[in-house]
């Protein structure tokens, strides 16, 4: 039980850093913007403007998350 | 006759490719030249049978299970958040904020750390040896096979996706079998921001027209101007990074001339 526990412990580590990475932001920006996006094609809005400007959001996204990084490990150092 | 679209397939898979070759054989010669490379090789065997599985259980659960619009969402999402943290790894090395990536430092630390290490042998193996090369081996080999899978399935072409990573592989093998030391001269860190780029981009396509799964068609949303929307995707993400090492670096700069002035005061 111990031994599976801990390969579960692994595996789950494994995926995590493999898909998540250094940086949590980069992931919850990806899925909040595509949550938006899924709640928009579920309404049938999602057409190729609302495509785009989405894909202008993912940039927002990922701009503001890296600034966030910046400015903290400036502001530690 | 290929297309640009399988080009652009196989030129990301190629690098892609290499670029995780290096730093797996970076590992497997320094463990190899330190502790024997008949425990290493075994190793790197068994990570080669381990990742020949992983693809085809991975692979054929993708492609069996999700339709067209949730395939390209699920891959496309997992493509754009692995080429985004990339990306940002590569604007942080070139605004001066995070360290180059170095073969020769790393093949120096695993080869102190091989010889620090103790002799317990398992199986007949030195167990130092073959965990190392092994672990090595299979997770720089993850990555690659998550790329030629994602690429490969959502082009529709994992013949060309398969191939690409074969012939990196063949050219990496080649090399290090050749000079029998690190593959310094490499340019690692740009080859990373390229395949960021591209990882980045392809994932912002496809997982934005996978979103189409939940619309009452269940069908892939459009892009305007179709294909045509990836090279402007390119442009986009290139521009954005090279404002943010721009804005990034003056800071880095600023940081150090004030701690100068400091400490010249």
């Amino acid at each position: 039980m111990d031994y599976v526990g801990r390969f579960l412990k692994g595996f789950g580590q494994f995926w995590y850093d493999f898909v998540v990475g250094d940086d949590p932001k980069i992931a919850v920006g990806v899925a909040a913007v595509l949550s938006l996006g899924a709640v928009l094609a579920a309404t049938d809005v999602a057409n190729g403007l609302v495509v785009t400007l989405l894909a202008v959001l993912l940039g927002v996204a990922f701009a503001v998350g890296m600034i966030v990084d910046v400015s903290r490990s400036r502001g530690r150092s | 006759m290929i297309s640009s679209a399988e080009w652009a397939l196989a030129v990301t898979v190629f690098v892609a490719a290499i670029v995780e070759l290096v730093e797996a054989l970076t590992i497997v010669l320094a463990i190899g030249m330190s502790r024997g490379w008949r425990s290493t090789l075994v190793g790197v065997a068994s990570a080669l049978v381990a990742l020949a599985l992983f693809t085809v259980v991975a692979g054929y659960s993708l492609a069996t299970w999700l339709p067209e619009a949730a395939l390209q969402l699920v891959v496309g999402s997992l493509m754009l958040v692995f080429g985004l943290q990339w990306l940002r790894k590569a604007v942080l090395r070139s605004a001066g904020l995070k360290a180059l990536h170095d073969e020769e430092a790393e093949y120096l630390a695993q080869t102190e750390a091989a010889r620090d290490a103790g002799t317990g042998t398992r199986l007949g193996l030195d167990w130092f040896a073959f965990v190392v090369s092994f672990k090595g081996v299979f997770l720089e080999g993850v990555e690659i096979v998550f790329i030629v899978i994602t690429f490969g399935l959502s082009a529709g072409n994992m013949p060309v996706a398969v191939t690409s990573a074969l012939v990196a592989a063949a050219v990496v093998l080649a090399a290090g079998a050749a000079i029998h030391r690190p593959l310094t001269k490499v340019p690692e860190n740009t080859l990373k921001y390229v395949v960021g780029l591209l990882l980045a981009t392809f994932g912002t396509y496809w997982a934005l027209e996978g979103l189409g799964i939940f619309s009452t068609a269940g069908e892939p949303l459009a892009w305007p101007g179709s294909d045509l929307a990836l090279p402007a995707l390119l442009l986009f993400w290139l521009v954005l990074s090279r404002a943010l090492t721009w804005r990034f670096s003056r800071l880095a700069t600023a940081s150090a001339t004030r701690t100068t002035v400091t400490s010249e005061a």
